[in-house]
């Protein structure tokens, strides 16, 4: 997918993470937690594997994380990559995402 | 050397002492106490008032390399502590400063910087938050702060581990000659259980006070023999931030469930009966537990023989209706147990060396028989962490936890069982304050845990139909829900060492190793 304009999702409430997307040459993940000793490379980890899923190849991630579980994590950055490629309404791949 | 609680304490640390060996090893010990040296008087005297709290301190002798203490009755809202810190350092220009405190936290943030600048080297406490927990956990302190519980500072005091040159007593009333109380005046505080100790042990006694009164001023919590100077200020300290929000009744229907589940524990055991013991402490959870206490006992009609330790207004409340003889009171949480401190004649000041010392022959934990306490981790060895954050930063405070887990005849943790993304029941705790042979039931949201320790509890469960599980399956539950934390990475630096109460080496904190992907 490509990221076509900056978008964002989620909150910084506890147990939740905020990313937003924005589109660059270059892909580049960036990553501040409240639980970063222990989780940081678990929160890096979940969110490559859901931009590989997605085919995201270029872009900055960056990811605000207050304590999210994985699940959390991933649906936020499934939801800001739609939201930057207009296809949030209409044209989620579902069987992508399971 | 690995102590009983499997921690590895370093040899250096070791000199002249022991690292934990079970929370009953050094009962029937023999204890040479130590003594203050003081300055006598004599000679008639109508007054000890001091011109300035600089003077008051030259005319004590504060010198280059001294330890100074007080209390943090005013919790949040003490300025006494930050008001000598500062007269000490800025004042008269002093160095290698020893703070000695019952706690510190927001209130003296002023120490962090004095930590940063080499002036304060030394810090004795039994509770740190904020900036000075965050200065101390990052190595900007030059030796290792010592945490010590509220039973274990009196002890090092009265083994003259700590010898206190001068205590700044801060007093909501005071005669001229030092007679003071944390009632009768303008900003009360109630208990002054934590000067108490400091006043017989201290070198130097310095009442710092807003509210002068007509001598004598008694009962006095600090008596005047103790006492060399008075000093008037503006402000001891703003009551209203003496209550955090955690004094407050929960209505989280997470936490009241928990609170029920405690209750039910109690109250299967043969020791709920009347004339029982019971000390709670001021999170969500542990303060909601005298609600439902309160159901059981009037179900029952039995009463309590006293409360002990902090004191919330929900304990205050049961007095009222007749439900608790005494309350024996360290410190006074909120304003509604400031007020009723004043005015009910069995709600009594208790000093720390009474409540918890293991320095005397029976402080009143060891007449306990329940006491519920909060944890920011658990252990599947029942070990508990209330000092460092998931982050490894000091940020808390053992306070009476490990002695009056110590000296109960049980010892309920309740503690939902994660906190955001964290397990609070997990492989092994981060630093170890309450060691597990002390705890004897872990209460979450998700179930009860006994420590097998305690068989005749498991049975009490059994026999009333309450069902329980095993602290492994709890840690289970909690991973399968966040995942499995990765342990922290630490450097080598010891930046605090956790004295159990009885003087052995408990744990030590050192200097997180800065997060890298």
């Amino acid at each position: 997918m490509q990221i076509k304009h900056e978008a964002i999702a989620g909150t910084l409430e506890s147990s939740d993470a905020q990313v937003t997307v924005r589109p660059a040459p270059e892909l580049s993940l960036h990553i501040s937690s409240s639980v970063l000793n222990q989780y940081g490379r678990q929160i890096k980890a979940v969110a490559e594997q859901t931009l590989k899923r997605l085919a995201v190849e270029r872009g900055t991630i960056e990811i605000v994380d207050k304590g999210a579980l994985d699940c959390t994590l991933k649906a936020r950055i499934e939801a800001a990559i739609y939201r930057s490629a207009d296809q949030s309404a209409a044209g989620i791949a579902w069987e992508v995402l399971a | 050397m690995l102590n009983a609680v499997k921690r590895d304490i370093p040899e250096a640390l070791l000199a002249g002492r022991t690292g934990y060996q079970g929370k009953y090893a050094k009962d029937g010990q023999s204890l040479h106490k130590a003594a203050p040296t003081i300055t006598q008087a004599l000679k008639p005297q109508k007054s000890k008032l001091a011109d300035s709290l600089k003077a008051a301190c030259e005319a004590c002798g504060a010198h280059d390399g001294m330890t100074f203490s007080f209390h943090t009755e005013y919790r949040n809202g003490d300025k006494v502590a930050a008001m000598a810190a500062k007269v000490l350092i800025e004042d008269l220009g002093l160095k290698d400063i020893t703070v000695a405190a019952t706690s510190l936290g927001d209130a003296q943030a002023n120490m962090a910087q004095y930590i940063k600048n080499g002036q304060i080297t030394g810090v004795q406490t039994s509770g740190v938050r904020g900036v000075i927990g965050e200065a101390i956990s990052a190595g900007e302190l030059q030796t290792p702060a010592i945490i010590r519980s509220h039973g274990g500072r009196p002890r090092a005091i009265a083994a003259g581990e700590v010898h206190i040159d001068i205590a700044f007593l801060a007093a909501a009333s005071s005669d001229a000659f030092g007679n003071a109380s944390g009632i009768r005046g303008k900003n009360n505080c109630g208990s002054m259980g934590f000067a108490i100790d400091d006043a017989h042990y201290a070198d130097h006694v310095i009442v710092v006070t807003d509210t002068l009164v007509d001598f004598p001023n008694v009962p006095a919590a600090i008596n005047g023999v103790d006492v060399d100077a008075v000093c008037v200020v503006d402000q001891v300290g703003d009551p209203s931030k003496i209550a955090t929000k955690e004094a407050r009744m929960t209505q989280d229907p997470r936490e009241l469930m928990m609170a029920q589940a405690v209750a039910k524990v109690i109250a299967a055991s043969p020791d709920f009966k009347d004339g029982f013991s019971f000390q709670t402490g001021v999170g969500g959870p542990s303060l909601a537990v005298n609600r439902y206490l309160e159901q059981y006992m009037t179900q029952r009609q039995i009463k309590m023989s006293f409360a002990l330790g902090g004191t919330s207004k929900a304990i205050c409340d049961l007095q009222d209706k007749g439900l608790v003889n005494y309350i024996l009171d360290t410190q006074d949480f909120d304003q509604g147990a400031v007020a009723h401190f004043a005015t009910h004649p069995n709600h009594l000041e208790c000093s720390l060396d009474q409540y918890a010392s293991p320095a005397n022959k029976g402080a009143f934990v060891n007449n306990l028989d329940f006491v519920v306490l909060s944890a920011l981790e658990v252990d599947v060895d029942f070990n508990v962490n209330v000092v460092t954050g998931s982050d490894g930063v000091l940020r808390g405070a053992p306070g009476g936890h490990p002695d009056t887990a110590a000296g109960s005849k049980c010892c309920i943790i309740v503690t939902p069982l994660t906190r955001g993304r964290m397990p609070t029941v997990c492989d092994a705790v981060v630093t170890v304050t309450t060691p597990g042979d002390s705890v004897d039931v872990v209460v979450t949201d998700y179930g009860i845990a006994v420590n097998p320790q305690r068989q005749d509890i498991i049975a009490q469960l059994d026999a009333a139909n309450i069902a329980h599980t095993t602290i492994e399956a709890l840690r289970d539950k909690a991973y399968a829900l966040v995942g499995t934390p990765a342990p922290l990475e630490w450097q080598k630096r010891v930046v605090a060492v956790v004295e159990g109460r009885d003087g052995s080496i408990v744990d030590v904190v050192r200097q997180v190793k800065p997060f890298a992907f």
